[in-house]
């Protein structure tokens, strides 16, 4: 194998101009997946860390998924019968036996569990009205499964008992009513009950529906401003391993029978678009490395060429075909790792040149540049495709050149 | 060093043809046997068949009728791997073109056989280059690129090259074809040597009667048949 290497590697040098363009190819493919891959990356990662962050892992609700099976049905399993319009029930009681189903979910390892009760609200300040959603928690137990706490700018989560009637909003919400910390406002429910809440705290979590549309209050608080009293609409759940919220999920929901959603279902459409994103985003670097992959096949093609009589008396030495064959194989990786490696340090530069481009806006997660994120393995996997796409490029090449007749060569050159 | 009575010659050609996929037959029903030790000449008009029996005889080439032994050995037994691997440790290769790889040395050309039989370490593979440069008076040469040697010297780096693996056959086609009167002379002086103080087995192909006279033997081919196979001063 070291004789091959020293003889690829000669033959590699020899072209040096061809080979530094290919190089050269390869390098731009791989360090423009990384450079994107980082952008994508960066910015999919810090918004899936915000949802982790701010919006519970499993959220149970007082719902049922699917509508209860009809008597029609259950009579003719197997007959021709169509049901429509039937819906799923909803349970104006919200969660039955909720204190229960908390106990059973909190002794369970690596969870923690929140009530919650969340209804509508129009929050009236002056004449501003702004309609929103009234959160209400035990401060307690939902600071176990919520970074509210993090995320408040003014106030303290714990607030909210030490004030009747205490409110916290988000600052967009705030600004929005033209209201501050300890300001009163009026919140009035669909059921016609007015409260008098004073603001005693604001945060600001970065996603703008949260920050413009969501308020809380002490769950006693919410329940009695939408008129259902000991009513718990959700059970809200924290896991110190995210990775289990959708099988959890699913057990649970088999389990109590109430509609259970992991993080990942209530945001299906977002993880949707990002998987397209990265479809299209791996379609395009894709594409570039092909191209790279034909200028190695090029070179590979043109070596083979000029090398006719070379591989005829290496051949005639003693070299088998799998030699000849592994001889340009091995220009082609070398010239894809030769590719790779600068790829590398050139996608490290674009990331670092990236990490400087100031937008002038403060974008919502708090800072006015990219958000870029730096795994080694994006640079693995182009590296890895790069090699794979060099060496594919370099078969047919290589083939071609391990079939080749010494003796029809030794003779044309004779 | 010719074989003994007993001993298999060390190579047979056995009612060798070949013929062209096309209907052309390039040699037809010749039975050759080379002892040890022999300095072969063959010769004929072009088109004759010379360079085509060689090819045969060297193993590059499959014979489509007959076979060809070597050290007793049915070489249509084997498949293309154990071809390759007879040629190299056993066989040796001068064209009338010297092929040595242009981006390589004279040293590393004459290393490339004997690195790929793996025989030898690093020190003794280089050693042993060296060496066979040497008394073919290519000391100076040894890390010269082809393009900077005369024809001559290329031959006879071409010609270490093929004895780098220390081979008992050396298989020549027309080597003195592209060399001047006096580089044609020192090249059959260098097989000559290798013949009578080496004991090693020279078959050359050349159209070039002063040279063949040289040989101990001579077979004539003409329409790829052989006509005439005696002494070469005959």
């Amino acid at each position: 194998m070291r004789l091959l290497l020293d003889l690829a590697r000669g033959m590699l040098a020899r072209r040096r101009r061809q080979t530094l363009v290919s190089v050269f190819g390869v390098a731009l493919g791989v360090a423009f997946f990384i450079a994107i891959a980082a952008l994508m990356r960066g910015f999919q990662t810090y918004f899936i860390s915000q949802i982790i962050d701010v919006a519970p892992h499993i959220t149970i609700k007082d719902e049922m998924r699917d509508p209860p099976p009809q008597a029609a049905a259950l009579a003719h399993p197997e007959g021709a019968v169509a049901i429509a319009g039937v819906r799923p029930q909803d349970r104006v009681r919200g969660i039955r036996a909720a204190g229960d189903k908390l106990a059973m979910l909190e002794a369970m390892e690596g969870v923690a569990a929140a009530p919650v009760l969340t209804g509508q609200a129009l929050l009236r300040y002056g004449s501003r009205d702004v309609s929103v959603t009234i959160v209400g928690i035990d401060p307690v137990r939902h600071a176990r499964v919520s970074n509210i706490q993090k995320d408040m700018t003014h106030g303290r989560i714990e607030d909210l008992r030490a004030t009747a009637n205490g409110l916290i909003i988000g600052e967009a919400l705030a600004q929005r009513l033209g209201v501050g910390l300890g300001d009163t406002i009026a919140a009035v429910s669909p059921r016609g009950v007015t409260l008098s809440m004073k603001v005693v705290g604001l945060f600001r979590t970065g996603i703008q529906t949260l920050d413009q549309q969501q308020g809380y209050a002490l769950l006693k608080v919410n329940q009695v401003l939408q008129d259902r009293s000991n009513v718990v609409n959700q059970i809200q759940l924290r896991l110190r391993d995210v990775t289990r919220a959708e099988p959890l999920a699913r057990e649970i929901e088999a389990r109590f029978g109430d509609r259970t959603e992991s993080w990942e279902e209530q945001n299906k459409n977002f993880l949707t678009v990002f998987v397209i994103q990265n479809a299209v985003m791996y379609s395009v670097t894709g594409a570039i490395l092909l191209v790279a992959a034909f200028g190695i096949y090029n070179i590979i093609s043109t070596v083979v060429y000029e090398k006719t009589r070379d591989i005829a008396i290496l051949k005639s030495l003693g070299f088998t075909e799998r030699d000849i064959q592994m001889l340009f194989l091995v220009q082609g990786i070398v010239a894809g790792l030769l590719g790779a490696v600068l790829g590398c340090v050139l996608g490290a530069v674009m990331i670092e040149g990236l990490a400087q481009v100031r937008f002038g806006v403060e974008a919502p997660s708090g800072s006015d540049r990219f958000i870029l994120a730096r795994d080694w393995r994006v640079y693995l996997l182009a590296s890895g495709f790069a090699v794979l796409a060099a060496g594919i490029a370099a078969v047919i090449p290589a083939r071609r050149a391990s079939r080749l007749d010494p003796v029809q060569v030794v003779r044309g050159a004779a | 060093m010719s074989d003994g009575p007993a001993d298999p010659p060390l190579l047979a050609a056995e009612r060798v043809t070949r013929t062209l996929p096309e209907g052309v037959t390039l040699v037809a029903d010749i039975s050759l046997r080379f002892a040890r030790g022999e300095f072969v000449a063959i010769t004929g008009p072009s088109g004759s068949g010379k360079s085509s029996l060689l090819y045969l005889l060297g193993l590059l080439d499959r014979p489509t009728e007959g076979r060809i032994l070597l050290e007793g050995r049915d070489t249509a037994e084997l498949d293309a791997e154990e071809l390759a691997a007879l040629r190299l440790a056993r066989l040796g290769f001068v064209f009338q073109f010297h092929f040595l790889l242009p981006e390589f040395s004279s040293l590393d050309n004459v290393l490339i056989p004997i690195r790929r039989l793996g025989r030898l370490d690093a020190a003794a593979a280089r050693a042993q280059a060296m060496r066979l440069l040497g008394t073919l008076g290519l000391d100076a040469a040894a890390t010269k690129l082809p393009e900077q040697l005369s024809g001559g010297m290329r031959q006879r780096v071409a010609i270490a090259r093929a004895l780098a693996n220390d081979p008992a056959l050396i298989l020549a086609d027309e080597p003195t074809g592209n060399l001047d009167t006096k580089n044609a002379a020192a090249v059959f002086d260098i097989f000559e040597r290798l013949v009578r103080e080496e004991g090693r087995t020279v078959i050359v192909v050349t159209h070039d009667p002063d040279l063949a006279r040289r040989c101990s033997r001579r077979v004539h081919l003409v329409d790829g048949r052989v006509v005439s196979d005696g002494p070469a001063s005959g």
